[in-house]
């Protein structure tokens, strides 16, 4: 048998997790080779047309901030802009843009094939291979070749044992018709990793010169489009941008689903797998909100070189023929063709809880886990795991600290943590509610919170990490100088806080009091603030908020120095929870199940109480303290 | 010394002898305890400056409300048991003082000690042997368990339902606010914010309620009204002794003894009873007795709970009757007394006149006094002796979570009135749910994220 010995790392798929992976650890100096069962699936945007939204904006910033690439592609690329959430609190400002998904693909594409020490290879892994230390050493093709590495980071996406449903129709293929890859899953299994079974869906495309767009509202981009990357110059990426259009469903869609629900292979038992509640087919919303009389339906261009049309709203697993009228019912759509059909996929995903935050396998030295096959969905939670993924590959190879990021720092965080120490039911999607520090984590400072890490990693320069401290400096600078400015009540100030519906001064008063009124900005206070210094947006930006919010800030960071003294007390590998008497079985079998790295991460395993993370605690100090005698 | 926060637990159960002692612990303890310790008149008695390992003799004041005469002893850090600054208080009160005493501490600064908590400060501190940390771990769970068992059974069935509707409410707000923020063009929140003002101000006056209630509950601030009633000789004046756990009333032999009506408070894990002896219930000729035995009618009816006395050595007779037939099923316990000698009546003897719980005793070895105790617990927590309408919370530390819960929603009020965005309403209000979260013994984990999907139709 042939074995090629040439690189460090494999990559297992080329997805949205695959392509940071890899380009993490090629960036990174370690000979990476990147497998994908089809060529023609790079990057590939099998569902929406769109990168970012609310909380995975945040993602996408956040994976910027530490060298991730989808922020630059997505700016390359994007068709339509907009900042959603802008009349509500910065927390959760979140930025979507409509991708040409062709585009989006070949041009990330071309970054890996450009990439030193980056080799792709259309290939379908079938095994893993480790030695007698359970430590990764390669992996095997489908065509019996064998790939010699250090380590390998899987990002299979929904290519496991895949097969998707339209109605009594199943094909055993992955996204698209694309080949799935139906032996990995067997080879993980014999090497003791727990499998589940997930499912997601995708609504029909239908072709742009069978619709009625007259019928609906068009949907509009941003004036002023914002960039996702933080290296992309505004000024470069201001374009036309493309409508998309909002239309509804009515009585006679949902009667016409009723009437066929029988034959959705959900409702008939047909598909195993556990779907998301976040993104319910257009079935799920008739059955479960059964008095609503109608749901929108978004639809947006799946590119400019085509004609197809995505509707966003409306995915399906109903046959064809159901499909056909249930999409003619809709206002605009009476006469539509379609492209491709909606469908259900099935696929096996690994149970999150087998994972560092690291995304390395507890039990397999040298193996990673990264993207929808840990239990996520979406192509930004896919692709901010691959790139921890890849750098901590790269560190475990050169023997260095991990660089993860915590529930404190990002919603990568808050994401990687939720997958790994809770069990996952269905498809986890990122949401801003889930991350507890969320006016800390905003998408707008994600550089400030995250650029060390990308820098310490190696991922970004000196100069850029520069930039971040300087602005850094120039904001808590300028706080400051407004806390220490004093305005009195002056003709032209009282004419400017009237304007602005604010009371006029009596009294003296700072400018931060002054900026913290509801009503007013710090932009507002221009004429009347003399020692201004020329600052930039994005560092006004932060005063105001910094300003704003300050109340909530403080308190957010006070009870984030209480999760990270939890954080940092690290339990031992090898501890035996039989030992530790006092603690309840519930918990000791959760803990023994979840293996966690820390007290932190065990006090969030559900059914681990407070006092059980006490006795916890008391037994390491216990043991540590044995060990230093 | 680094900065703790400051707990307060009732270190001793004062058990009936009247004197506990109040422990205090963490960087703040000295001033809380100066703050509300004061001379009989109400002036400083100089805490702050005392040294370490000193006795000082003081009032405690609530507000300008002297609740009780103490001793206090003051530890500075690192010598004491927690190695932090660290008091106790040594009152006199008896159950329902020491309570008070430590609600004043409460309101002053500190918060309740977690189970276990003082020891585990102990050991963090290096007070406590590394050696012994089996008996600190022990004790954690142990107390833990007993504190959850407590919490529990004294989450009365009204209280509970109020608390499970309210973080109902509260939840249904945050899955409206994060559905409108994830999915700003599915659920929007023009003019949401007036309608969220309205819900909170009711919910506000609703937990206001609750707070105010619990502080003045009667039962809590006077306690449960207990006769204790029976034919002379039953031993209605041994079993009165055997909950006091001294002689207060006069035994005898001969009938008829006990003429006036004697009380004594007394607290069965924090429920105060009212003991009322009465004279033997009987028809008599003596005009003392008379008027005794008019009483103790009068007194039985006005009870909150009555408990009737048999003599278990004598068969039943017809004053005994009298009596089973005249008690109310609900609030009323029969006791067979004397079981340690004969026993000449039997359950079912009773149950053709009342149907009354019965429990058999002896208030001569005490035998059957746990089971009656625990009967009289389960009898309050359960409502049927406190049959007023009224809702509130015993357990301090479920009510402290309570009023934390209810600063939360002034928060939110707050941040609504100062115009501030729909996100950061969700942070207190889920600071709010996860409080009340814990006094009914629940996690939040994935509540509001489970919600958003169920009542909302999110996504593509
Ligand atoms: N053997 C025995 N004697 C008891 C018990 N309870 C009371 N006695 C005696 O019964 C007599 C009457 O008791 P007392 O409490 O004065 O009855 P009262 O008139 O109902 O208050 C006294 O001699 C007590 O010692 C008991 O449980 N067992
Ligand atoms: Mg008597």
């Amino acid at each position: 048998m042939m074995k090629i010995s040439d690189y460090d790392i494999a990559v297992v798929g080329a997805g949205h997790a695959g392509c940071e992976a890899a380009l993490a650890c090629a960036r990174l100096n370690k000979k990476t080779i990147v497998f994908t069962v089809s060529i023609n699936s790079i990057a590939l945007m099998p569902c929406n047309p769109n990168i970012g939204g609310s909380s995975k904006g945040h993602l996408v910033r956040e994976l910027d901030a530490i060298g991730g690439e989808m922020g630059k592609n997505i700016d390359r690329t994007f068709i339509q802009s907009k900042m959603l959430n802008v009349s509500k609190g910065p927390a959760v400002h979140s930025l979507r843009a409509q991708a040409d998904k062709n585009d989006y693909s070949s041009s990330m594409r071309q970054v890996l094939e450009k990439q030193k020490n980056l080799d792709i290879k259309q290939a379908e892994i079938t095994e893993i291979i480790t030695d007698e230390n359970n430590k990764i050493c390669g992996v095997k093709t489908a065509t019996g070749i064998e790939y010699e590495v250090d380590a390998v980071i899987l990002c299979t996406g929904v290519y496991l044992k895949a097969r998707c449903l339209c109605g009594e129709s199943i094909t055993y293929t992955g996204p698209n018709g694309l080949q799935a890859a139906n032996s990995l899953s067997a080879s993980l299994m014999k090497h003791g990793i727990e499998i589940q079974r997930f499912k997601t869906g995708t609504p029909a495309r239908i072709s742009f010169d069978s619709i009625d767009f007259s019928k609906m509202e068009p949907q509009y981009g941003d004036e002023r489009i914002t960039p996702f990357s933080f290296s992309t110059d505004p000024d470069d990426i201001q374009k036309e941008q493309v409508k998309c259009y909002l239309t509804y469903t009515n009585e006679e869609t949902h009667n016409i689903i009723r009437n066929n629900l029988h034959r959705s292979p959900i409702y008939a038992g047909v598909i195993e797998g556990t779907g998301p509640r976040y993104c319910p087919s257009i079935e799920d919303k008739v059955v479960k909100f059964a008095d609503k009389e109608r749901h929108q339906v978004f639809l947006e261009p799946e590119g400019i070189h085509t004609d197809e049309w995505y509707i966003d709203g409306m995915s399906s697993s109903l046959p064809e023929d159901v499909q056909i009228k249930m999409y003619r019912s809709v206002p605009g759509l009476e006469n539509c063709r379609i492209v491709r059909n909606a469908y259900a996929i099935e696929y096996d995903c690994i149970k999150g809880k087998q994972l560092k935050n690291t995304l390395e396998f507890k039990n397999i030295s040298g193996l990673f886990s990264a993207g929808q096959s840990n239990g996520s969905s979406g192509y930004e939670e896919a692709a901010a795991q691959g790139l921890i993924a890849g750098i901590n590959a790269v560190r475990l190879l050169d023997k260095k600290d991990p660089v993860t990021v915590d529930r404190s720092e990002g919603y990568i965080g808050v994401l990687i943590d939720d997958l790994t120490t809770k069990d996952g039911f269905e498809p986890y999607r990122m949401m801003t509610s889930r991350a507890e520090y969320r006016l800390l984590l905003r998408q707008d400072n994600a550089d400030l919170r995250l650029r060390k890490k990308g820098y310490e990693a190696g991922l970004i320069s000196k100069e850029e990490m520069d930039r971040v401290n300087e602005k850094e400096i120039a904001i808590e600078k300028e706080i400051v100088r407004l806390q220490k400015t004093n305005v009195s009540p002056s003709e032209k100030l009282n004419q400017i806080l009237k304007d602005h519906k604010s009371t006029p001064l009596t009294t003296g008063i700072t400018l931060e009091e002054l900026i913290k009124r509801p009503e007013l900005t710090y932009a507002d206070l221009r004429d009347i603030d003399m020692n201004r210094p020329g600052l930039s947006d994005d560092v006004i930006e932060q005063v105001n908020i910094g300003i704003k919010y300050r109340g909530y800030i403080e308190r957010e960071k006070r009870q984030v120095d209480h999760f990270k003294k939890l954080e940092k007390m690290m339990i031992p590998g090898e501890i035996d929870y039989d030992d530790v008497k006092s603690i309840r079985i519930e918990a000791r079998q959760k803990l023994k199940s979840f293996k966690p790295e820390s007290i932190g991460q065990a006090s969030r395993i559900q059914g681990v109480s407070p006092a059980d993370i006490q006795v916890l605690i008391v037994y390491i100090k216990r043991i540590l303290n044995e060990r230093i005698q | 010394m680094y900065y703790t926060d400051t707990i307060a637990a009732i270190a001793t159960a004062a058990g009936n002898s009247g004197i506990g002692i109040i422990r205090i612990s963490g960087s703040d303890s000295i001033i809380i305890a100066d703050k509300i310790i004061k001379s009989k008149t109400g002036r400083s008695i100089g805490l702050c400056d005392k040294d370490s390992h000193t006795i000082s003799y003081g009032f405690v004041f609530d507000e300008n409300v002297c609740i009780d005469e103490v001793l206090v002893f003051l530890y500075r850090a690192p010598k004491s048991y927690t190695a932090e600054d660290s008091v106790e208080i040594s009152c006199h009160g008896g159950m329902y003082v020491l309570k008070r005493v430590l609600d004043t501490v409460i309101k002053n600064g500190a918060r309740p000690a977690e189970p276990g908590e003082f020891t585990k400060r102990a050991f963090e501190n290096g007070r406590i042997d590394l050696t012994q940390s089996e008996a600190v771990m022990d004790m954690i769970s142990s107390e833990n368990e007993f504190s959850r068992k407590n919490s529990i059974e004294q989450l009365r069935g009204s209280v509970k339902d109020m608390i499970i509707s309210l973080r109902g409410k509260i939840l249904d707000e945050c899955a409206y606010i994060e559905a409108a923020l994830d999915d700003p063009e599915h659920y929007d929140l023009d003019g949401y914010t007036s309608v969220l003002d309205k819900k909170i101000t009711d919910m506000i006056k609703d937990a206001d309620e609750l707070i105010d209630s619990s502080k003045n509950a009667r039962y809590l601030k006077e306690g449960i009204n207990a006769a204790i009633i029976g034919r002379p000789n039953a031993g209605k004046s041994s079993l009165l002794n055997m909950l006091l756990g001294y002689e207060r009333a006069i035994v005898t032999k001969e009938e008829g003894t006990t003429r006036d009506l004697i009380e004594e408070k007394i607290s069965l894990d924090g429920i105060v009873l009212n003991l009322t002896d009465t004279a033997g219930i009987r028809s008599s000729d003596n005009e003392a007795e008379r008027i005794g035995i008019k009483k103790a009618r009068d007194i039985a009816k006005t009870s909150d709970l009555i408990l009737a006395v048999l003599d278990g050595s004598e068969k039943l007779n017809e004053n005994d009757i009298e009596i089973l037939s005249s008690v109310s099923r609900e609030r009323s316990l029969i006791l067979i007394n004397k079981n340690d000698i004969d026993n000449r009546i039997t359950a079912e003897d009773i149950k053709k006149y009342s149907e009354a719980d019965i429990i058999s005793i002896s208030s001569k070895t005490g035998d059957g006094f746990n089971e009656l105790k625990d009967k009289i617990k389960e009898m309050f927590y359960t409502d049927k002796i406190s049959d007023n309408k009224q809702i509130y919370l015993t357990n301090l530390r479920q009510l402290n979570s309570f009023i934390n819960a209810r600063d939360s929603l002034l928060l939110v009020k707050n941040a609504i009135e100062n115009k501030m965005t729909e996100d950061v309403f969700t942070v207190d209000l889920m600071d709010a749910y996860e409080e009340l979260g814990r006094i009914i013994g629940e996690s939040t984990d994935d509540a509001l994220a489970d919600k958003i999907f169920k009542d909302f139709c999110m996504g593509k």
